[in-house]
C-alpha cells in the first residue's frame, strides 16, 4: 500500500475551510473546524491563485508584445480550443493526485475511450444514436478507471505501477480494436459538441472544459468524495482510522478521473472527427505537468482545480506563443521544461513554508 | 514513494517533447511516410532510362520564374518532424530556397510520427501568424481536413509535400517519385550483375505507397529493359530481423541467386545480414541511408543505394509556395527527385547532404 506512506509533516496541516475553487486541503478527515491560522492562511492560497493567473497573464502579456499577430482574437480561441483535451484529462487527474496517486494511463486510456466512441458512433461501425454513444464512451472510461481503482485499492499495487501496466493494455487494445486505422466519426451534432460555438468566439470544447472545471471545483471543496480524497491523500491511514472506507473511496476517486478521461476523449474525437489510434501517449506526461504547474502537490492531500485549469492554459500558450515567436524547437522544448521545474520547485517552497507554520 | 513522486514530476519535462524516443508503433518511418492514405497515384513513372540524370528525372517540374520577395513574406513550413536528420535536411533546403528568393521560411514538426493534434495545432498556429504560403506534410489527412478548410478560406496558398493530402486544397503535391526511383535502382542491378541471372526482392511492405511503387517500379523496369535478369517474387519484411532471416531463405532456395534489393532503410540492412550470415558473394542494392547501409557501401558490401532528396524537397517546397503567392499555375505533383550513390560518389557534396546515419 504505497499511499500509507505519507511524509509526515502533512499531518501537521491544520484544516480550514475553504472557498469554491481555492486552494483545497485538509488535515484530519471530515474535521472543518475553523482555526486561529485559518485566515492567513485563506490569504495566502488566494494569493498563490493570483499567483498563478498572474503568470499565465505575464506570459500572455509578453507574447503579445514579440510574437507577430499572437493578439488576433483566433489565436486566443484556439489556445482554449486545444488545451481542452488535456484540460479535461487533467481535472480528473487532479483528484487522482491530490489522493496522492498518480494515473499513468490517462492519455492511451483517453485514446482508448476515443477509440470506442469511434465504434460505438462510426458510420462505419455500429452507427448508435449520439446520446447512447455518448454513455457507452463514458462507460468504457468509467471501467478503465474502476479497474485501476481495484488495482490500487484492493490488490494493493502502487499506482504508478497499476496505471502503468493500464497504459499499456489500454494502447494494445486501441490498436487491436482500430486495427491500427483511423476511424472517422461523421455525426454533425458529435463534431459540434468540439467544434460549434454557442458563445461567440468560444468553441464549445472549451465551454465544456470551464463548466466541467466547475463543476470539478465544486466536487473538491464541498462533496465528500473531494474531502475524502483530500484527506486520504494528506494521510490515508489516518483516514482509516476515523472510519472511512478508504478503499471504496480511493476506487471511486478512479472511477471519477476514468469519467473525466472518457469526456476529454469526447472533446478529442469530436474536435477532428477522426481517431488516432496510436495517439495518446505522452499526453499522461502533459497532464501532470498542468496539475502540478496548477499548484497540486505530487505528495497528495492539497489540490487546486483552478490552478489545473491555469496550467493546462499556460502550458498551452506557451507552446503556441513559441512557435508563432519563431523560436527553434528545440528551445521551445528547454523553455516549457524550465516552466515546469519552476512551478514544481514553486510547490516545494510552499510545502516546506506550510509545514513550517 | 516521496521520491518517486518526485521523478514523476520531473519526468513531466518529458511530456515536452522527448516522448519521441519511446515509441513504436505500427506506423512508418520517416523515410517512407507517403502515408498508405495517398489516394491518388499520380505517378506517370517516366523512365529513368530517358534522363541522364535521375535527379532532373520529373513527373512535373513547375514552369516560370520565380519572383523575388521583399523580404517580408514568410513561407511557413509544417512537417512530420524536427528531430530527424530526414527533416533536418528538408529545412536546409527550405531555407536555401528562402535565402535565395528572399522569403523568411519557418519549419516546424511535431515530436513524433504519432503526434496527430501536435501537428494540427501546429498548423493551426502556422495559419494563426498569417504567413504568404504554407507546406504542410500530413500526418493523418483525414484529420487535417478542417484546417485546411480554415486555410483555403482565410486565402492562404497550400503545398502539400513528402506525401499527398487526401484533399483538392493543395495546390501542388512536392514528393519523391518511388517508381521512377526503384526503376533506377532496376537499372544499376542490371548493370552490376551484367544483364543476366536471378535476383531476389526485399520488400519492406505491400500496403503503404511507397512499399508497393519501390517494390513494383523496380520489377517492371526489369521486366522491360532486362529479360534475361528472373526477378523472383518479392518477398515482405519491415524489420531488419526479418529480412535478415527473409533473405537468408531465399539464397538457400535460390543458389543461382546473384543480387538482392532491400526497398528501405530496414530491408536493405536486412538483407545486407542475410548475405553475410549465408556466406555468399551478392550485389546488394539499398534504398535511403543509416549508418549501417553507408558504412556497408563505404567498405563495397553492399554496391550502392537510391537516396531520396529531402534537401530538393524542402527547396521546391518553399520554390512552389512562392510561385503559389505569385499565382502562378504549378503541376499536380513535383518530384523532388533521388539519386543513386555508391562508393565513387556519396562524398559528393549533393549526394551527402541527402545522406543521414
Amino acid at each position: 500500500m504505497s499511499n500509507t506512506l505519507k511524509p509526515d509533516h502533512d499531518t501537521s496541516v491544520v484544516p480550514h475551510d475553504v472557498e469554491m475553487g481555492s486552494e483545497a486541503q485538509e488535515g484530519r478527515a471530515g474535521s472543518v473546524a475553523s482555526s486561529p491560522s485559518g485566515l492567513s492562511r485563506f490569504v495566502r492560497s488566494s494569493l498563490q491563485q493570483v499567483f498563478v493567473f498572474a503568470a499565465l497573464i505575464a506570459v500572455y502579456v509578453f507574447f503579445l508584445v514579440v510574437a507577430p499577430n499572437f493578439g488576433s482574437p483566433n489565436v486566443l480561441t484556439d489556445i482554449l480550443l486545444q488545451s481542452s483535451t488535456i484540460g479535461v484529462l487533467a481535472l480528473g487527474a487532479t483528484f487522482v493526485i491530490a489522493t496522492g496517486g498518480i494515473d499513468l494511463s490517462v492519455g492511451t486510456g483517453m485514446t482508448l475511450c476515443a477509440v470506442m466512441a469511434g465504434i460505438f458512433l462510426g458510420a462505419d461501425y455500429m452507427n448508435l444514436p449520439m446520446g447512447l454513444g455518448l454513455l457507452l464512451t463514458l462507460l468504457v472510461g468509467a471501467f478503465i478507471g474502476l479497474i485501476n481503482g481495484f488495482n490500487i485499492a484492493i490488490l494493493g499495487l502502487p499506482p504508478f505501477i497499476a496505471t502503468l501496466a493500464m497504459m499499456m493494455i489500454a494502447r494494445g487494445l486501441a490498436l487491436i480494436i482500430s486495427k491500427a486505422q483511423s476511424i472517422k466519426i461523421a455525426n454533425p451534432d458529435y463534431i459540434a459538441l468540439s467544434n460549434g460555438r454557442i458563445l461567440p468566439f468560444v468553441s464549445n470544447a472549451a465551454l465544456i472544459f470551464v463548466l466541467l472545471t466547475i463543476v470539478a471545483a465544486v466536487m473538491l471543496s464541498k462533496t465528500i468524495l473531494g474531502r475524502y480524497s483530500l484527506a486520504i491523500g494528506s494521510n490515508e491511514e489516518a483516514t482509516r482510522l476515523s472510519g472511512i472506507n478508504v478503499k471504496f473511496w480511493l476506487i471511486l476517486v478512479y472511477v471519477t478521473a476514468g469519467i473525466f478521461m472518457a469526456m476529454g476523449a469526447v472533446l478529442y474525437s469530436a474536435r477532428f472527427g477522426f481517431v488516432q489510434p496510436a495517439e495518446g501517449l505522452g499526453f499522461e506526461l502533459q497532464v501532470i505537468a498542468a496539475v502540478v504547474i496548477g499548484g497540486t502537490s505530487l505528495a497528495g492531500g492539497r489540490a487546486n482545480i483552478i490552478g489545473t485549469l491555469v496550467g493546462a492554459l499556460l502550458m498551452n500558450t506557451l507552446n503556441t506563443g513559441l512557435q508563432m515567436m519563431g523560436l527553434a524547437q528545440q528551445w521551445q522544448l528547454v523553455v516549457v521544461g524550465v516552466v515546469v521545474l519552476i512551478a514544481v520547485f514553486a510547490d516545494n517552497v510552499r510545502r516546506s513554508r506550510a509545514a513550517a507554520v | 514513494m516521496r521520491l518517486l513522486r518526485s521523478a514523476i514530476a520531473v519526468s513531466s519535462l518529458l511530456a515536452l517533447g522527448l516522448t519521441a524516443c519511446s515509441t513504436s508503433t505500427p506506423t512508418t518511418t520517416p523515410m517512407d511516410s507517403a502515408s498508405p492514405m495517398d489516394s491518388a497515384s499520380p505517378m506517370d513513372s517516366a523512365s529513368p532510362m530517358d534522363s541522364a540524370s535521375p535527379m532532373e528525372s520529373t513527373s512535373g517540374e513547375p514552369m516560370g520564374e520565380v519572383t523575388k520577395g521583399d523580404g517580408t513574406k514568410t513561407i511557413y513550413l509544417v512537417s512530420k518532424g524536427f528531430q530527424h536528420r530526414f527533416w533536418q535536411a528538408v529545412k536546409e533546403g527550405a531555407q536555401q530556397a528562402g535565402t535565395e528568393f528572399n522569403y523568411k521560411v519557418e519549419f516546424v514538426g511535431p515530436d513524433n510520427e504519432q503526434q496527430v493534434t501536435q501537428q494540427l495545432d501546429m498548423l493551426k498556429t502556422a495559419l494563426n501568424s498569417k504567413p504568404a504560403a504554407i507546406g504542410f506534410a500530413a500526418l493523418d489527412s483525414g484529420a487535417a481536413s478542417p484546417v485546411l478548410d480554415q486555410i483555403k478560406a482565410a486565402n492562404i496558398p497550400i503545398i502539400a509535400f513528402d506525401s499527398g493530402v487526401d484533399s483538392d486544397i493543395p495546390l501542388t503535391t512536392v514528393q519523391t517519385d518511388n517508381r521512377a526511383a526503384a526503376a533506377e535502382a532496376a537499372k544499376h542491378m542490371a548493370e552490376l550483375v551484367g544483364d543476366k541471372g536471378t535476383v531476389g526482392l526485399v520488400c519492406h511492405d505491400q500496403t503503404s505507397q511507397t512499399g508497393i511503387q519501390r517494390c513494383e517500379g523496380f520489377q517492371e523496369w526489369m521486366k522491360e529493359n532486362a529479360p534475361d535478369v528472373k526477378v523472383l517474387d518479392p518477398q515482405y519484411a519491415g524489420e531488419v530481423g526479418l529480412a535478415a532471416n527473409t533473405a537468408k531463405a531465399m539464397i538457400q532456395a535460390n543458389p543461382d541467386m546473384v543480387g538482392i534489393y532491400g526497398t528501405n532503410e530496414a530491408a536493405a540492412i536486412g538483407a545486407l545480414q542475410g548475405v553475410t550470415e549465408s556466406g555468399k558473394k551478392l550485389t546488394l542494392v539499398g534504398f535511403d541511408s543509416g549508418k549501417a547501409q553507408l558504412d556497408a557501401i563505404g567498405s563495397g558490401v553492399e554496391a550502392g543505394a537510391i537516396t531520396q532528396s529531402p534537401v530538393k524537397m524542402g527547396y521546391e517546397t518553399v520554390k512552389a509556395a512562392i510561385m503559389a503567392v505569385d499565382g502562378q499555375e504549378l503541376p499536380k505533383i513535383i518530384d523532388s527527385g533521388f539519386a543513386w550513390y555508391d562508393k565513387t560518389n556519396m562524398e559528393d557534396p549533393d549526394i551527402k547532404s541527402n545522406l543521414y546515419e
